[in-house]
């Protein structure tokens, strides 16, 4: 039940308790229990919203960062990571294998306010080498949820 | 001009189905249950690689039986699946849909005269190519207590000296009905000892959700008199690419393949090559599929439960077949009914056979939101329906 029951939640975190156990085919408890299992083993992380903010009247700006650094002796990226994600302003960190080392997903109001915090807080960090910033256009697709476009069902409404 | 029609065709009762599409089409808000194919998209890998075909020019006929390289990846597949081996040059036809599968190999098969067994209810064409074919069909009416299963006792009772196929559509639409081995080897006993041969329509194979489909040409002494039917519709939520495929005895298949030939020539192309990629990486994207519809299934027996409808438990295909016989009315009255003053669509289960007199189909190919607004709405319908009852 484990698996099925994170892949619906994944999707939908909002769904009740209730009809999570009718459509998993197990007792209410159970899935009480095991969602109180997933959390505690950090499995479950949290339950959060998906907002398209280009809807709303907020300005907002995202970006990707690639980041190159200098390992360092015994604690490999991990510190560095730390000192990067620690910002609230950053919304994701992960260790990347290829060109770079460190890729950074930010959100801030303007242009200006994540040019300032790359150019004074992230490439002044000692083991930044360098960083390259590319601004968000725009998202078609996130966390497996098509933003642009809405399900439309064109089945034919009756057939054998 | 006199004469104008075939007398056979003429003769051929229209698809209840129909009758009822034409209502429901003519209602623009119309919240509809009677929908028999997948409400997913076809896997955007399978997409892509017709997509792919077009660009590379493979808009050309391919041989009549259809593509080598897509038959070997069924005969693969069905070794995974079923542990039965099918010998790609002579044994396999890839067809359009499962449907013309059922039509050819019905005709490449009977006589003037032969009896075809039918269990009812059932798929729609089974009758009338059988019919067409200049076979008499011979309906088998299975019923609820049995789970809509076919018991030996039954066929050995529809069984003359005329009869010379049965039909086997499990997982079945309508009703969602499945054949377990036990129920198989039963069936299986009688069948050799008749010497007859089977259609088996598993098109739904896929999509069960108790243990893993088997097939009847799993059980002893039938591969050689089966012919085994299936299609990328379904399982693949490929239903416009129209592809399916007969695998079967080399005499069999031969005679299929020469009647394909004359009247289809070849199944598509670019259904082929995505068809290939459905087979060898599309196991997953089945997977998921099935275990969506297996939610949908739990919660609409829980819903007919809780609103206290009979319903047996199917563990096949995307159909629940629920008995409406308290409300002493028709199954087509009940449809007609539920659709004027709720706006959603079922199907008559009489639509898929006499039989299917008392039931409904609702197919649960919906998002969950969408089925919990109908069920609702169905809850509202049946609580009135009851209310009223107990008025008079």
């Amino acid at each position: 039940m484990r698996e099925e029951l994170l892949k619906i939640i994944e999707r939908n975190s909002r769904i009740d308790l209730k009809e999570l156990a009718v459509i998993l085919g197990v007792e209410e408890i159970d899935v009480v229990n095991e969602l109180q299992a997933l959390e505690e083993e950090g499995i479950v992380c949290g339950y959060h919203t998906m907002i398209d903010w280009e809807k709303t009247s907020v300005e907002k700006v995202s970006a990707l960062i690639e980041v190159r650094v200098t390992p360092q002796r015994g604690q490999g990226f991990d510190n560095i990571a730390e000192r990067i994600y620690k910002y609230p302003e950053v919304n994701s960190v992960y260790l990347i294998s290829g060109g770079y080392d460190l890729l950074v997903t930010l959100e801030g109001k303007s242009l200006k306010e994540i040019s300032g915090f790359v150019s004074d807080k992230l490439s002044t960090l000692d083991s930044v080498l360098s960083t390259a910033t590319h601004f968000i256009l725009k998202k078609y697709k996130d966390h497996g949820t098509v933003l642009t476009k809405k399900y439309e069902d064109t089945r034919e409404k009756v057939s054998p | 001009m006199k004469d104008m029609l075939s007398k056979q065709a003429v003769g051929l009762k229209p698809s209840g189905i129909r009758k009822f599409f034409d209502i429901v089409s003519e209602m623009e808000d119309a919240i509809s249950l009677g929908v028999g194919e997948p409400d997913f998209d076809t896997p955007w890998h399978i997409r892509d690689e017709g997509i792919y075909s077009l660009e590379k020019g493979r808009t050309f006929y391919t041989s009549n039986s259809g593509l080598m390289e897509l038959r070997q990846e069924i005969c693969n597949y069905i070794e995974r699946k079923q542990g039965v081996t099918y010998d790609p040059k002579h044994e396999v036809l890839i067809t359009v849909g499962g449907s013309e599968a059922i039509d050819i190999g019905l005709r490449a098969v009977v006589n003037p005269g032969d009896e075809v067994l039918i269990p009812q209810p059932s798929y729609v064409s089974y009758e009338p190519c059988a019919i067409m074919a200049g076979a008499t069909p011979v309906i088998i009416e299975l019923k609820a207590e049995n789970e809509f299963r076919l018991t030996a006792e039954e066929l050995e009772d529809a069984i003359t000296d005329k009869t010379k196929v049965l039909i086997l559509p499990f997982p079945n639409n309508p009703t969602g009905a499945i054949m377990e081995k036990k129920d198989l080897e039963a069936i299986a006993e009688v069948i050799r000892k008749h010497d007859i041969l089977v259609m088996s329509d598993e098109i739904y194979a896929e999509l069960t959700y108790k243990e893993k489909h088997v097939s009847i040409v799993e059980i002893e002494g039938m591969r050689e008199r089966t012919i085994l039917i299936n299609g990328f519709s379904k399982a693949f939520a490929m239903t416009g690419w129209r592809l399916g495929y007969a695998c079967g005895p080399k005499e069999i298949l031969e005679q299929m393949t020469k009647l394909h030939q004359f009247a289809i020539m070849c199944a598509p192309t670019t259904s082929q090559y995505a068809a290939i990629e459905a087979l060898r990486n599309g196991d997953e994207d089945v997977q998921e599929m099935r275990m969506a519809y297996n939610q949908r299934r739990r919660f609409l027996l829980h819903s007919f439960q809780e609103m206290g409808l009979e319903c047996f438990e199917p563990f096949g295909a995307f159909y629940v077949f629920p008995c409406i016989k308290e409300f002493g009315m028709t199954s087509e009255e009940f449809a007609e009914r539920f659709l004027a003053e709720e706006k959603v669509a079922v199907v008559p289960g009489t639509a898929f056979g006499e039989c299917g007199e008392g039931f409904l189909r609702i197919s649960y190919a919906y998002s969950l939101d969408n089925l919990k607004l109908a069920i609702g709405k169905l809850a509202d319908f049946v609580g009135r329906l009851r209310q009223n009852e107990k008025k008079f």
